[in-house]
């Protein structure tokens, strides 16, 4: 008889979690946030934040841009072949490109990249008391080394996202012209001709609240990591794992905002 | 109990009554102890008696469930992360178990961090600082270039105490400032550790458990014993406390009244 109770009380219990570690991920946010705004302002940290995520992050973003928009435009024309609509594969290439592989890709490289390092550096400043270290030297932690981060994140993922998107609609159009003989000057004249501003600006939205969302979750999974160096590792699982769930989460919302009828 | 140097201006800081527990571990169950003008006071007591917390407690790096913490004469206790809580951390300085230093920093940045993201100095004039505190505690200025990972334990401690009187501090707290360090390093380091609060001016709070440390450092020592002070007096009448608790811990002798908890794994 008491196997349903336990059974509700379980569900019930991992419900309550999931309300309380939710309560306590957005007033994070929130801390994180207000400190973007609010003075003394580190200039220095913010602009190595800035080089860590967008120079750094450049190569990756990249080759993955670039082999993507070439198996993008490879599988679109094998498949439309086979209803004669070869044509089409320009204009797949660009706004797939754009649209959904060029945010989704670039937030999932930078989650792995700069999530797991994040929540690694603020894990082992925590555990090994340098973040306490921090407040005793009238040093606010959130402002030090979340804020930095938040803002580096959603700033600098747009250029990276329009980096992939390039690079990838350059890497469909090789893979077009120069593999399934397309004509240059019609593939480049499709490729503009159904492109939207909307198409690169919703990608470009998104770039920026998957920025943001891997350095909150590199930085919330960091500054409260426990354990010694277990703990560091789980936060850094953790971090590149939710921050990969909310990406895909968040690219389904966003694109709901924008292109639902 | 605790009493404080007589001074006219009361005790740096007053602890009454502060409890803290973590869940149902009840950790501080009333502490009480004072520490007065340019006094130095050693808390000492096993692992796990509460050492840290009450020191974390007065640095708001925890908050006490119960109790007053006074510091210079203004209540602490409760006081959360603002602009309040940093002006009266502007008042201390710490020297971390590990020394606790940035590692994204070069050895002169660590020192000078107070300095230069607390008061807003700038570099060059915080430089000149740092190598001046970094020369009281003997460290070379060839050493300001390097990074924390590149020193030894050692090294690093007194990087640590650099940093620690960088912003000449009222009160300057040591946590196990001896911890994994040979016996020559140690007195070096308390030997340090009395010239620079000297030198400074200023009070000190320590906890140890090392009784060479403690006898080397402190004008006064405390006992902490399951959440309390249980006996606190100058350091030259330890021997005599006449506390059986205290002379079990002081001569570390297996047998006594404080029993160690051994857990089966």
């Amino acid at each position: 008889m008491n196997h349903p109770i336990e059974f509700v009380a379980l569900i019930g219990r991992a419900f309550l979690g999931f309300l309380a570690t939710a309560g306590r991920l957005v007033l994070f946010a929130l801390e994180g946030t207000t400190h973007i705004f609010r003075p003394p302002f580190y200039f220095r940290l913010i602009r190595r934040q800035m080089v860590d995520i967008g120079y750094y992050s450049m190569p990756v973003v990249g080759m993955t841009g670039l082999f993507a928009g070439m198996v993008l435009a490879l599988q679109s024309y094998t498949g439309f072949a086979r209803f004669s609509a070869e044509g089409a594969v320009a204009t797949v290439v660009v706004l797939s490109m754009t649209r959904e592989l060029g945010p989704v890709l670039a937030g999932l490289m930078v989650a792995g990249r700069i999530g797991a390092s994040m929540a690694a550096e603020i894990g082992t400043m925590r555990v090994t008391e340098q973040i306490d270290a921090l407040t005793t030297l009238s040093t606010n932690p959130f402002k030090y080394l979340i804020a930095p981060r938040l803002l580096a994140g959603f700033t600098m993922l747009p250029f990276l996202v329009l980096t992939a998107d390039i690079i990838g609609i350059f890497g469909g159009y090789v893979v077009s012209v120069y593999k399934l003989d397309f004509n240059a000057a019609n593939y480049l004249k499709r490729s503009w001709e159904f492109l939207e501003f909307l198409d690169v600006f919703s990608g470009l939205v998104k770039a920026s609240v998957f920025g943001f969302l891997v350095a909150l979750m590199g930085c919330y999974h960091g500054f409260n990591s426990k354990r010694g160096a277990q703990g560091v590792g789980a936060a850094t699982t953790n971090a590149v794992v939710s921050a990969s769930i909310l990406i895909l989460i968040f690219n389904y919302i966003i694109t709901e905002l924008f292109f639902s009828k | 109990m605790a009493d404080a140097k007589k001074t006219n201006k009361g005790p740096k800081i007053q602890l009454r009554d502060v409890h803290k527990a973590f869940g149902a571990k009840q950790v501080l169950r009333g502490v009480n102890l004072d520490v007065g003008e340019a006094e130095s006071v050693v808390i000492i007591g096993g692992s796990g008696t509460g050492k840290s917390v009450t020191l974390k407690c007065i640095l708001g790096l925890l908050q006490a469930d119960k109790g007053s913490i006074k510091v210079a004469g203004e209540e602490v206790a409760g006081l959360e992360s603002g602009p309040d809580r940093d002006r009266l951390n502007a008042k201390f300085g710490m020297l971390f178990q590990h020394a606790a230093l940035f590692d994204s920093l070069r050895v002169w940045e660590n020192v000078a961090f107070s300095l230069t993201a607390g008061h807003g100095m700038g570099r060059d004039q915080a430089r000149e600082i740092a190598m001046k505190k970094m020369a009281l505690v003997g460290l070379s200025s060839k050493v300001g270039d390097l990074y924390p990972a590149e020193l030894s334990s050692g090294m690093q401690k007194r990087v640590g105490l650099a940093r620690a009187i960088a912003p000449d501090p009222e009160i300057i707290f040591f946590d196990e400032p001896t911890t994994g360090l040979d016996p020559i390093m140690s007195d070096v380091i308390n030997e340090l550790i009395v010239t620079c609060v000297k030198e400074v001016g200023c009070s000190a709070l320590s906890i140890t458990h090392d009784m060479v440390s403690a006898r080397r450092i402190g004008d006064r020592i405390a006992m902490l014993y399951q959440g309390k002070i249980i006996w606190a007096g100058p350091v030259n009448q330890i021997d005599r406390s006449g506390n059986e608790y205290v002379d079990q811990f002081i001569n570390g002798r297996a047998e006594g009244p404080i029993e160690m908890l051994v857990r089966a794994l």
